[in-house]
């Protein structure tokens, strides 16, 4: 379990949703946010931990962090 | 007193139940101490997945309709209406005829999905889809004169309805244009938001190298932001472009606005505990179907298996027990893989799906399902 000091300005509450669930709904945050949004994606599937960088990648998004809450993943993202 | 269960939305999820309902309560319903009342905004049950066979000129548009009240048994009374509000705290329902508010004991949200091409700018324009009578007798129009050029299927909107529904698409069209001599002049893109061309793993895994044994083009982490209708292009969030000559999408989707509105769900989406079904933000309110947020595909099978579920639960409870009915979800497609053959999936909350080879036997079995389909409406099967 680690802290983290980003503060995001949206949070998406994904836990309990099994893949593809986390990486559709940070997209589609991602769609509607401003440039510049930090996201905080909640997740309890495993699998976010590398689709959503592998995307963040191919989209040109920026991964801020990774923080592990010990029962789900908080995972930091900023629309550029 | 009687206790009064009210179910809005009159699709597989609402018809099942209300049918379910009279079937378990037939007896306290008699005895003038439980009422069970649809409410639906027209007259008509629309069976969907009909829509896939209308674009391929196999069935009819008017195949998809029955009249609700023919579908129901006669203890449930059906009102055709359009609820406009959900007052929780008061237990009420305002409809938009009638100066009454509807009171309930137990409400079940059964409202389903809609497309909202509308959300992705140019779509409207420049887009097909399957999903309503209107927009799949547009595109078997558009398929029966297309002869040649770029066939493209987007998948834009997840969730969406019907999870197999686009795999089954271009499955269904490689064959269909074969059949009619004109595949080898229509290249054909199949896309999909994430790195894979499912989102179910072992369903991505059965796919892939049939698209490739058929030639059909796929893009993945495919996430289209807008469609120019002029120079006919896909644009997307990942920076690519894709030109077409037939769009074929699986629009964005969002549940009623009525949801929105009562405070149930940002997206239309009720929050429920996935195994009661249960509204995690209201009392006495349970969702099924579509409309349910549950880790588990938008698929009739679901809407089906959970109304049994809360049918169930509700049965216990007007009889003063505590309920002990929990879904586990159960999960049920059939994938056309081609117009004679098709496999099936079965899955629930615990156990991913497993995919068997395609055979012409299941092909069969989706056809005879969909015609025995009025029998599961009717709470039979």
């Amino acid at each position: 379990m680690s802290e983290s000091e980003i503060e995001a300005d949206v949070t998406i509450d994904s836990r309990g949703a099994g893949c593809p669930g986390p990486l559709m709904d940070l997209i589609g945050k991602v769609k509607s946010a401003d440039a510049g949004t930090v996201i905080e994606l909640q997740t309890s599937d495993e699998g976010s931990k590398d689709d959503v960088p592998e995307w963040l990648d191919k989209a040109g998004h920026e991964l801020l962090d990774v923080v592990d809450r010990g029962d789900y993943w908080s995972i930091y993202v900023q629309k550029v | 007193m009687t206790e009064r269960i009210v179910i809005v939305g009159g699709g597989t999820g609402g018809t099942v139940l209300a049918n379910r309902l009279t079937d378990e309560l037939g007896d306290e319903i008699d005895a003038g101490e439980v009422e069970v009342t649809l409410v639906n905004e027209t007259e008509d049950h629309v069976y969907k997945p009909v829509f896939l066979y209308v674009a391929f000129g196999q069935r009819e548009v008017a195949d998809a309709k029955r009249p609700l009240r023919e579908l129901l048994d006669p203890h449930v009374d059906l009102r055709v209406d359009r609820v406009v509000g959900v007052d929780t705290d008061a237990k009420e329902l305002t409809l938009q005829t009638g100066d009454t508010p509807m009171s309930y004991d137990h409400l079940v949200l059964a409202t389903g999905a809609r497309v909202t091409p509308g959300d992705t700018p140019g779509l409207v324009e420049a887009g097909h889809q399957f999903y309503n009578a209107e927009g799949a007798a547009k595109l078997r129009d558009a398929l029966a004169t297309f002869e040649e050029g770029h066939l493209v299927l987007s998948v834009i909107g997840s969730p969406h309805m019907c999870p197999a529904a686009p795999l089954e698409f271009v499955f269904m069209a490689d064959e269909w244009l074969r059949e009619r001599g004109r595949r080898e002049d229509v290249d054909i893109t199949y896309t999909y938001p994430i790195n894979r061309v499912h989102g179910l793993e072992s369903i991505a895994e059965w796919a892939k190298p049939r698209f490739e044994e058929r030639n059909i083009n796929y893009e993945t982490f495919f996430n289209v932001e807008e469609v120019d209708p002029e120079t006919k292009t896909l644009h997307t969030m990942e920076g690519s472009e894709l030109d077409f000559d037939l769009l074929v999408a699986i629009p964005e989707h969002s549940g009623d606005q009525l949801v929105i509105d009562a405070g149930l769900g940002d997206q239309g989406w009720i929050a429920v505990d996935k195994e009661t079904l249960e509204a995690t933000e209201a009392e006495d309110v349970y969702a099924i179907g579509d409309t349910a947020e549950i880790p588990t595909s938008k698929a009739g099978s679901v809407a089906h298996y959970a109304a049994g579920v809360v049918a169930d639960r509700l049965a216990a409870t007007v009889r003063g027990q505590l309920p002990t009915a929990r879904f586990d979800g159960k999960t049920m497609c059939f994938i056309e893989s081609g117009m004679d053959s098709a496999t099936y999936v079965s899955f629930d909350y615990e156990n991913a799906p497993v995919v068997r080879d395609e055979s012409t036997f299941v092909h069969w079995a989706k056809l005879a399902y969909n015609e025995s389909y009025w029998l599961t409406a009717r709470g039979l099967l």
